[in-house]
């Protein structure tokens, strides 16, 4: 059976809840395996990362370098490049820095690359069976990857439920082993996201609205159920990427994290970039005219309606 | 600024339901509406500025069937100069490996600064740009939703990081981009448009135009291969109100109130 491996993300050395994620999937790969987690960074983050890994996996290997202090993805693929066989199995969330780091490392490893999964069937010989996602989630799909030359896969946040149950692994620092890691890329700083004029976090109630909105004039119909209901109005990305609202009310991975009581879902097909961005366990109603839209598996009501007739329908009742 | 862009003619998701082939071995495809992949769009939108400003050519390329051909049109309308089809029989079935593989072959026969792709397409993998950056040994960022190009031989980019972050760097040319949306607003194309280029030209290449050996792209390479669609068994999902519109905002207003939904 292959080495696995397993890429920690972690931030200032807190490690990222994607690290457990990828343990667990590491044994639904190999039951018995003795998974290798990598830490890389610098100084004190990456001491402190390397303890919260070493929680997680039996075995972290520590690479500590001025350069590693910020993960640029052409660094860190040069490292790993160098360090793994080329053989192996390597696990990496699908994250932004995952998608920036995997496909270019499984070229160097001359691995195969199976990304975005969200389920692991196991193994027979050399094949892994994976389960993926494509159109934006509407079907689902097998998959096969053949891991006799290695495999990289990147592992969608929040698909694999972490198990309790801590391990004391042993940390060795392989830092030495670091080669020659210059990039044609390099960081150069991290612009925070504008504030908004409303903090869409704060709400109890919000009415998002997505891509079903069809057309910026209709934007006020959101506005006025969000009105008549004493709730705030969030969006989903296409809403923002058309600049009908402002960046501060997307919800999502890469918007706001939000954690309502209740979430109005309108238009709305359910990515997991958007359902990333909904935390606490909110009460969500979807309203889609699409009776297989995504939304309804994760909402707890479902209404099969336009929005552009339930929405008013629904603000007068209220008024 | 000699730009490459690579585009995907994909099934419109926000204009499809998407059903599932009862073998599962495909989607039904009949009364599919295509169109250029999302983020593709954008990437063309991007280089189209960037040679408006700095000038040089833009390039679309898709690696696709005949039917590809519309989405280069549609690109070439919005302005890209060129258009290139990458096409043969002993393509099909390549995994995201075999792609990168095929548009590598394309970008060695000719001379670009910058070669741009969608951040993802249809099948969210989000990996041919990267693969082909490594491929090329060429750098390589992805989800960039800011380009500024100077005179220099490095451009300065901005990558869309979680909670919607800018992480600003700098990169030497030539390079891969992929390219993440909201980076511009691209620009609407009319029939009008699509006519002015609809008896322009299109080259197609097949493997054997760019020296790629059968066994290095199609099915035949692929180490990720799909085995069927298939419909998970879901949980309880949503409870669906049914009734007339009225009876279900009843319904409904019956719940919000229930659960601190309603002032
Ligand atoms: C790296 C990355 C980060 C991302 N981050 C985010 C993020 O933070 N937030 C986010 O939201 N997305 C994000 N996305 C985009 C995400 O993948 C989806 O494209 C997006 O969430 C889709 O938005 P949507 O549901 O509004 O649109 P669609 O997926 O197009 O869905 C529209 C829905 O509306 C329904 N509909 C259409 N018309 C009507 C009508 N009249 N009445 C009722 N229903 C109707 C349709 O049936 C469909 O289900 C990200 C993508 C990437 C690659």
């Amino acid at each position: 059976m292959a080495q696995i491996f397993a890429y920690i993300a972690h931030k200032g050395g807190v490690v990222d809840d994607s690290a457990a994620e990828l343990a667990v999937a590491a044994r639904k790969i190999d039951a018995a395996a003795e998974v290798t987690a990598i830490v890389t960074g610098s100084g004190g983050d990456v001491d402190k990362a390397c303890e919260g890994a070493a929680k997680l996996y039996a075995q972290v290997w520590k690479f500590n370098h001025a350069d590693l202090a910020y993960p640029n993805a052409e660094i860190v693929r040069k490292l790993l490049t160098d360090v793994l066989p080329k053989d192996g199995i390597v696990l990496i969330p699908h994250d932004t820095f995952g998608m920036d780091l995997a496909p270019g490392l499984a070229i160097k490893l001359d691995s195969a690359y199976a990304p975005d999964v969200v389920g692991i069937d196991g193994m027979d010989g050399a094949v892994m069976k994976v389960v993926r996602q494509e159109f934006a989630g509407m079907a689902h799909a097998h998959v096969t990857c053949d891991t006799a030359a290695g495999a990289v896969l990147t592992l969608r946040p929040g698909s694999f439920q972490p198990e309790n149950g801590a391990v004391s692994g042993s940390v060795t620092d392989k830092s030495g082993d670091i080669g020659d890691i210059t990039a044609k890329r390099r960081f150069l700083e991290v612009v925070e996201a504008e504030t908004g004029d409303v903090d869409i976090t704060k709400a109890d109630v919000l009415v998002s609205v997505g891509r079903g909105i069809e057309d910026q004039d209709n934007i006020g119909i959101a506005e006025e159920l969000a009105e008549a209901m004493g709730a705030v109005v969030s969006c989903s990305r296409p809403i923002v990427d058309a600049k009908w609202l402002e960046k501060s009310r997307q919800v999502g991975t890469s918007g706001k994290t939000v954690k309502p009581k209740v979430y109005m879902a309108l238009g709305i097909s359910g990515s997991f970039q958007h359902l990333g961005g909904l935390k606490g366990s909110p009460f969500i109603v979807a309203v889609n005219k699409n009776p297989k839209a995504p939304i309804f598996q994760v909402a707890d009501v479902g209404i099969v309606e336009d929005i552009l007739e339930f929405m008013p329908a629904l603000t007068e009742k209220l008024s | 600024m000699e730009i490459l862009v690579c585009v995907k003619r994909v099934p419109d998701t926000a204009e499809n339901e998407i059903e599932i082939k009862g073998d599962g071995t495909d989607i039904e495809r009949d009364d599919l509406v295509y169109s250029v992949n999302e983020w593709d769009n954008y990437a063309t939108e991007e280089a189209i500025q960037i040679r408006d400003n700095v000038g040089g050519s833009v390039t679309v390329v898709t690696v696709g069937d005949d039917e590809a051909e519309e989405v280069l049109r549609r690109q070439m309308a919005m302005g890209a100069d060129k258009g290139i089809l990458l096409s043969d029989d002993a393509f099909e079935g390549s995994d995201g490996r075999g792609i990168a593989t095929i548009l590598k072959a394309i970008v060695k026969k000719g001379s670009y600064d910058l070669i741009l792709t969608g951040a993802q397409a249809d099948d969210g993998a989000a990996q041919v740009g990267g693969m082909l950056a490594a491929m090329l040994d060429l750098p390589y960022a992805s989800l960039v939703n800011k380009v500024d190009v100077g005179s220099g031989k490095t451009i300065k980019v901005g990558r869309e990081i979680e909670g919607g972050n800018q992480e600003m760097s700098e990169i030497e040319l030539p390079c891969v981009l992929s390219i993440q949306t909201g980076i511009n607003e691209p620009r609407y194309v009319g029939i009008r448009g699509i006519r002015k280029v609809a008896s322009v030209e299109i080259p197609t290449h097949g493997a054997g135009d760019l020296g790629l050996s059968a066994d290095s792209v199609g099915t035949g390479a692929a180490r990720v291969k799909r085995v069927d669609y298939f419909t998970p068994e879901m949980g309880a999902g949503a409870e669906i109100l049914e009734g007339s519109i009225e009876e279900k905002i009843d319904k409904l207003i019956e719940l919000l109130k229930a659960k601190g939904g309603l002032k």
